[in-house]
């Protein structure tokens, strides 16, 4: 890492934008990342400017802000619920401490961002789960606010598109976290039964009770290329059946062979497809709503 | 006890799904397949006669044996096994038939055949169509409860669990390890996620918890039997199943109660 770079700060708004504090914070001392598949280094700055995708094609992970920020038409983005914040249901130890320190490190309340918005002159809801939150676990902020879009979108008859990043449950919450795979597949059926639009995007990783519940309930699921999407770890699944994994396994391309994904999209396609095929499925615009 | 040693218990020697197919109903048909690739074991379900009333079983079964065990995945379903269970609820919808589901599943299996199968999708289509079941379902958890592979058999108007079953959202040994990198602190791990039927039943994630005082004898049978119609009957009732059961999960972590 070349040593003059090391206390730079963000030179341009793109830069700092969509970013959570506690990735601009991390950026700043480093500012060269290193591509896990073609082990490229590159300046940040690039890689922003290419909605973190680096030129071999690796889809470097997004904060929920950023994602936001790329996939939505300027300025339409408006936020939903976010004054919802963690509680400790169980008293568990540790976990008090725990969000005080995440949310202060991400700048965000819990591992989900709602809101509505417009992508390519469309209107939408959407939620995008939070990687630097305690990696997207699902708690009871993160259902609520999901069962709350869905109970708005089906009120305002409006398409839903998620973007899914998740580890899985939230376990300091126990039954409470797992209530909500359940709470949230309920409004996702709400929103269905009144024949309005789901969209998923899945991101790496989405994985655990989110794969179990609305990551897999979407009328139509698209994926980001090499994301790992399943229900148990693949470390886990490995150490169960003391087998080799085969090559592939729980990436976004074996679930489309498998036929658990619609297709799977680089994020240079995402929102011209999203656009299109929120545009085929709304009820008041037509085909050039842009 | 100890929650620890409640899970203990719940994983140990005890009535399997079978056991309380065959002591509570009448007539069990079982109903083989999910009709898309093949047939779990590890689930076994079907018709039955609830006194005068047909209902839909389906029943999570760990075996007794070891040789019997293994042949069931240690009771630990498949893709197909949810499917197969969804199978028959939506065909007790169509016929009007209650279901009652037995749980004792330590997760769903995992396994490179089961995730490729989609485990996560088989789960998830569950949850929502067994909140759309417009027949009463009651959900009874008799040994482990493990997470999502047993929420996907418990979507019900009603869930009890037995006194020494437990229900998590992660297993101890599991939350241990990860938590604190030592699986060997499971006894803690069990402590604190609150996972014994009484934890639950404060919680609200259950309605009732159930005495296993007489456990596995005939008349222990025949007392949830007589529970399970009294309970049908109140809920047959009801007009506004699907409402009250949205409404049921719908409380888990409001703002207010967070
Ligand atoms: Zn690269």
């Amino acid at each position: 890492m070349p040593i003059l770079n090391f206390m730079r700060r963000p030179h341009n708004e793109l830069e700092r934008e969509g970013r959570s504090a506690a990735e601009v914070q991390r950026d700043q001392h480093e500012p060269e990342k290193t591509c896990p598949n073609c082990h490229k280094e590159q300046p940040l700055s690039r890689l922003w400017a290419n909605g973190n995708v680096c030129s071999c094609g690796y889809h470097f992970r997004m904060s929920a802000r950023q994602r936001i920020r790329f996939l939505t038409d300027k300025d339409t983005f408006s936020e939903l619920f976010a004054d919802i914040s963690s509680g400790d249901p169980l008293g568990f130890p540790g976990y008090a401490e725990k969000l005080e320190t995440v949310g202060a490190a991400s700048g965000e309340r819990d591992a989900v961002i709602c809101g509505t918005a417009k992508i390519g002159g469309t209107d939408c809801c959407m939620f995008v789960m939070e990687p630097y939150f305690m990696m997207g676990s699902m708690g009871a902020v993160v259902g609520e606010k999901i069962t709350r879009l869905f109970e708005y979108a089906t009120e305002k008859r409006m398409p839903v598109l998620g973007c899914t990043v998740s580890g899985g449950a939230r376990m300091q919450e126990g039954l409470i976290s797992l209530m909500q795979m359940a709470k949230t597949s309920a409004a996702v059926l709400r929103h269905s039964e009144a024949g309005l639009f789901y969209l998923v995007l899945l991101t790496d990783p989405t994985t655990g009770g989110v794969t179990a519940s609305f990551a897999m309930e979407g009328d139509i699921i698209f994926s980001e290329p090499g994301a790992t999407v399943g229900f148990a770890g693949a470390r886990v699944v490995e150490q169960t059946t003391r087998k080799a994994l085969p090559k592939g396994f729980q990436t976004a391309e074996s679930l489309l062979e498998h036929g658990f994904v619609d297709a799977i999209l680089p994020r240079s396609r995402q929102r011209e497809v999203i656009s299109n095929v929120l545009r085929m499925h709304s009820e008041s615009e037509g085909r050039d709503a842009e | 006890m100890t929650a620890y040693e409640r899970v203990r218990t719940a994983r140990g020697k005890r009535p399997t799904g079978i056991d309380y197919i065959n002591g509570i109903f009448d007539g069990f048909l079982e109903l083989h397949g999910d009709r898309r690739f093949g047939d779990d074991p590890a689930i076994v379900g079907g018709v039955a006669w609830l006194g005068d009333k047909p209902v839909t079983v389906i029943a999570v079964e760990k075996g007794h044996t070891t040789k019997e065990r293994a042949a069931r995945s240690f009771g630990a379903p498949s893709p197909e096994g949810y499917r197969k269970a969804l199978r028959l609820m939506k065909q007790a919808d169509k016929f009007g038939r209650p279901v009652i589901c037995f749980v004792d599943t330590s997760g769903a299996y995992c396994g490179v055949g089961a995730e490729e199968r989609g485990q996560g999708q088989a789960i998830a289509e569950n949850l929502m169509t067994m909140m759309s079941l417009r027949v009463p379902i009651i959900s009874l958890l008799v040994g482990e409860g493990g997470s999502g592979g047993a929420l996907a058999l418990a979507v019900a108007d009603r869930v009890w669990m037995l006194e020494n079953a437990v229900y998590s959202v992660i297993s101890p040994e599991g939350c241990a390890s990860i938590l604190w990198k030592d699986s060997s602190r499971a006894e803690e791990a069990a402590a604190c996620l609150k996972l014994t039927a009484q934890d639950a039943l404060k919680l609200g994630v259950v309605e009732a918890v159930l005495s296993e005082r007489g456990l596995g004898q005939p008349a222990y049978y025949a007392g949830l039997r007589a529970r399970f119609l009294a309970e049908i009957e109140r809920l047959e009732a009801r007009e506004d199943l699907t409402e009250q059961r949205y409404e049921r999960f719908r409380a888990f972590g409001r703002p207010e109660s967070v």
